[in-house]
């Protein structure tokens, strides 16, 4: 099947004006009769049920954690870009456009990036006027930063916890709408199962994490923002609690799954130090605005303290191989050139997967307590995780799984493929292409949650009767049992190994094989062994415990049986694109130079999944891209 | 990096069930542990052994592990978050610890927050908080430019001060009175500086003090406990504005 995007045609300056217009409206006296569920409240969940619920729908809002405020969104720490061009250094709502187009390696939809473009300075005053103490100059200003694969200054930032600080906000404005009784709040809640009833999605079966209670609350539209997906390899920069579970169950029950083989290997992170360890921290981007990426150019030097080596002997990569944006240059091409020195065994530290991030210089030219003042607390916690002092030692940074460009497929409205579900920020595979920007994440959330979904979600709910399908309806019934069965099954397995025994056995294939580059060989063993590790799983795995109660293995082992699935489909997905784009290296596709080489003739589409069962083969679907405004070329940062 | 040597500890941790369980101290030992494990991956290997043995796991809270998201709460040897400065327990490594030591680990233990089971609890209570008036109510769209209201770098730089607080509410389990108000003052503090929080200033104030009582937080009596458990930092200065805004509210 051919996919439609529903994207507006016409001058795309022009295209969400026009499209707002267009999509038909809900009476205010109206809204309330309709009831949406919002599953997720992180930046776009949060800020959707908020805004949602402001508009007068009826919402449920529900999140897997002990409060809203705590979704993974918090711990983004650099920044948050908008096209503001309060630094008058040539930024343009066209800039920002062409930059994210560029960064995402020619693998997004035009229209879905000049929206977000477009509204991204509305962000920032929705932020300010909620009280989100953004960093200012003396004068009052709000001030900007530079963040990788740009070269002007867009991203605000509020010290290294931006992500916090958005988040607060969101979770602020959905305080509101929860005391004004617009929404209703379901923490300590997981999704479970999607209803779907004559072919629309109209509901949730869900598990009460406290008590153990099933249940189904049933609406008229789904709204999932349950996030990303990168802890399918385990290690990740992830929560402990992310994963592919809402995204997959709607899956299973008919939403395409687009580009799953997107995801995004962070370069600096803290590297692993060893087997027991549960996550991987990121040091923000912002850092590498001061800090210089280097190895010992001699292997001979490798067991130096990093002060004995020479300035001349030491090899600032990305100085050296991208000379324009140098330190700055996007993730993807920063992580791969961190790999390729490590693997040209000049790696650093134990195991030599490592690179130094070196402020040597910076401190040197502005002085040690400038740099504190803009990254004290991210030395703060390296010290407190490595025990090292990064003003006075370079900092030991590698590559880690941090976010996914894939995600459930999503038409220009935010809305899969199942009628009445809608898909928000990472959840949704719709802006970053094949690799996302820095400080680009907060930006999509907010801007599917505040200035996306309330348009969108009333073109769809106005040709829909509110109320159709009714809490004793025999799919939520069926649901029920089903989720029920699932849950019973792992609890009697009763075998030898644990969750997480399984869970970093699989990690462990995912990033071997499927990590920063794949090959066809790769993939075709990943396409055999994960299966059987699958049905090991089901036959050997160890929980304890009741399904009736508060019981945490439970929860892990439902989300690790579905990163089993996923697992899968990421690599068939990997496996069919021959060709290497952003995120998704393919080592046979490369050019001399040992740059991504895409193919634009074959490839040039959003690969979208279609569910047929587990063990039998997925079904692709294509929706071509076209790109009218910014012409297909090679991404160079050089 | 690198180091071989291994500790084995002994915990003494808090189960217990539910809210109406009355909960009691038992005994493990944690081995093979390392100076790199953070406090919650020795928790997982000694989980994972329980699991193996066929008993229940310690329950507790953790998500981001990366000292941020607030939901890791455990008291180690009677402070919250294990008494290192500015750190969850999550970002608290097993270097401070040593061979042969004795753990003791506990819930956050205030009336406002009932054990849910084993390490969890219950802290819906400063959502209510927040959900009483931590907001200005602004409308989504609609809003002035962000610049249009210059502040100035103090008073941007004072309110991120405040509103660095994670929401953990090791404030109130440090507190002999279980009071929130370092939570609470840090955001009337954070929104009062500000010029887009400034007009509901003490409608706000008054809404999220009577919230504090209703859910059952105690008074502050300046014991400081407070600004000595904060993962954050958070100054107690905050208290004091909390107390200056809600006295202006009363004489307007």
């Amino acid at each position: 099947m051919i996919l439609d995007g529903k994207c507006p045609t016409g001058p795309i300056e022009q295209t969400w004006d026009k499209h707002r217009f267009d999509l038909k409206l809900v009476n205010p006296a109206n809204k309330r009769k309709y009831k949406v569920i919002v599953v997720g409240t992180g930046l776009a969940g949060g800020a959707a049920a908020a805004s949602l619920g402001e508009l007068g729908y009826n919402v449920e809002a529900f999140c897997y954690q002990d409060s809203p405020r705590r979704a993974h969104s918090i711990a983004a720490q650099g920044g948050i870009n908008a096209a503001k061009n309060y630094p008058n250094d040539g930024d343009s709502v066209y800039r920002l456009f062409y930059d994210t187009i560029k960064g995402g390696d020619f693998r997004a939809r035009e229209a879905d990036v000049w929206r977000l473009a477009q509204v991204s300075n509305n962000i920032i005053d929705q932020c300010v006027a909620q009280g989100v103490p953004f960093a200012r100059d003396y004068a009052g200003y709000l001030d900007n930063r530079s963040f990788g694969g740009a070269q002007v200054s867009r991203t605000f930032f509020a010290r290294g916890q931006t992500g916090q600080q958005l988040l607060l906000g969101a979770y602020s404005a959905l305080a509101r709408q929860i005391k004004a009784g617009t929404v209703k709040m379901f923490p300590r809640t997981e999704m479970l199962d999607l209803i779907v009833v004559d072919g629309e999605a109209k509901g949730i079966t869900v598990r009460d994490l406290v008590t153990g209670e099933l249940r189904t609350h049933v609406a008229d539209a789904v709204v999932l923002a349950t996030g990303g997906y990168v802890n399918v390899f385990y290690l990740s920069t992830n929560a402990m609690g992310c994963s592919v579970t809402a995204s997959w169950k709607a899956h299973r029950k008919g939403a395409f799954f687009a580009n799953p083989c997107y995801t995004q290997i962070h370069p600096t992170c803290i590297p692993q130090a060893g087997e027991y360890q549960s996550k991987l921290t990121l040091m923000s981007e912002s850092l590498r605005n001061d800090g210089r990426c280097w190895v010992p150019k001699k292997k001979e030097d490798l067991g130096k303290k990093p002060s004995e080596i020479a300035e001349e002997d030491r090899d600032y990569y990305l100085e050296r191989k991208y000379p324009s944006f140098g330190n700055l240059a996007p993730r993807d091409i920063a992580s791969r050139a961190a790999k390729e020195q490590c693997d040209d065994g000049r790696g650093v530290g134990p195991g030599g997967r490592g690179v130094y991030l070196d402020f040597s210089s910076s401190i040197k030219r502005l002085s040690e307590d400038t740099i504190r003042e803009r990254y004290g607390n991210l030395f703060e916690m390296y010290e407190r995780i490595t025990a090292d002092n990064a003003y006075k030692t370079p900092m030991r940074i590698y590559p880690a799984p941090h976010y996914s460009m894939g995600g459930l497929w999503v038409d220009y409205n935010c809305m899969s493929n199942i009628p009445g579900l809608f898909v928000l920020g990472e959840a949704n595979f719709s802006v970053h292409g094949a690799n996302r920007l820095g400080a680009s994440a907060l930006m999509q959330g907010l801007a599917d949650g505040y200035f996306v979904i309330p348009y969108t979600i009333g073109g769809y709910l106005a040709q829909t009767k509110p109320g159709k399908v009714a809490a004793d309806h025999p799919e939520c019934k069926k649901s029920i049992e089903e989720v029920q069965a699932y849950n019973n099954k792992l609890l009697s397995i009763n075998g030898k190994r644990t969750v997480t025994d399984f869970m970093r056995e699989l990690g462990s294939l995912m990033w071997e094989n499927c990590g920063m580059a794949r090959t066809k060989e790769s993939l075709e063993e990943n396409i055999k062994k994960i299966p059987a590790l699958r049905e090991e799983f089901w036959q050997n795995v160890k929980v304890t415990g009741s399904g009736a109660e508060l019981n945490q293995q439970l929860e892990n082992a439902g989300r690790t049986a579905d990163f089993f699935e996923f697992a899968e489909l990421l690599c068939r997905d990997a496996h069919h694109r021959n060709e290497s784009c952003g995120g998704h290296f393919r080592a046979e596709y490369q050019s001399e130079d040992g740059e991504a080489q895409r193919d634009d003739a074959n490839y040039c589409y959003v690969g979208a999944w279609e569910f047929k069962g587990v063990d039998k083969e997925p079904e692709l679907h294509k929706e071509p891209l076209k790109f009218e405004n910014v012409h297909l070329a090679v991404r160079s940062y050089k | 990096m690198s180091d071989h040597k291994t500790m084995t500890l002994t915990l003494i941790v808090w189960r217990q069930k539910g809210p109406n369980d009355p909960g009691k101290f038992e005994t493990y030992t944690a081995k093979g542990i390392t100076e790199h494990h953070s406090f919650l991956e020795m928790l997982d290997v000694v989980n994972e052994d329980l699991i193996k043995e066929g008993k229940d796991p310690i329950a507790f809270d953790h998500d981001c592990r990366e000292g941020i998201c607030g939901m890791c709460s455990q008291v180690v040897n009677g402070v919250p978050h294990g008494g290192q400065e500015r750190t969850t327990v999550c970002q608290l490594h097993m270097r401070t610890f040593k061979d042969g030591d004795t753990i003791y680990i506990e819930p956050w233990r205030a009336r406002a927050f009932p054990v849910t089971r084993d390490l969890i609890v219950d802290r819906s209570g400063l959502d209510n908080i927040i959900q009483a008036g931590g907001y200005t109510s602004c409308h989504t769209g609609g809003v002035a430019d962000g610049n249009a209201l210059l502040i100035p770098k103090e008073i941007a730089d004072y309110a991120m001060d405040a509103a660095e607080c994670i929401g953990c509410g090791a404030c109130v389990a440090s507190c002999p009175n279980s009071s929130a108000m370092l939570f609470t003052g840090a955001k009337v503090a954070q929104l009062a500086a500000l010029p887009q929080g400034k007009a509901e200033a003490a409608v706000r104030v008054c809404a999220m003090t009577d919230a504090l009582k209703e859910s059952g937080f105690g008074n502050c009596s300046n014991h400081y406990e407070c600004e000595a458990a904060c993962p954050k930092g958070i100054s107690v200065k905050f208290i004091a504005r909390l107390n200056r805004e809600y006295q202006k509210a009363l004489l307007k």
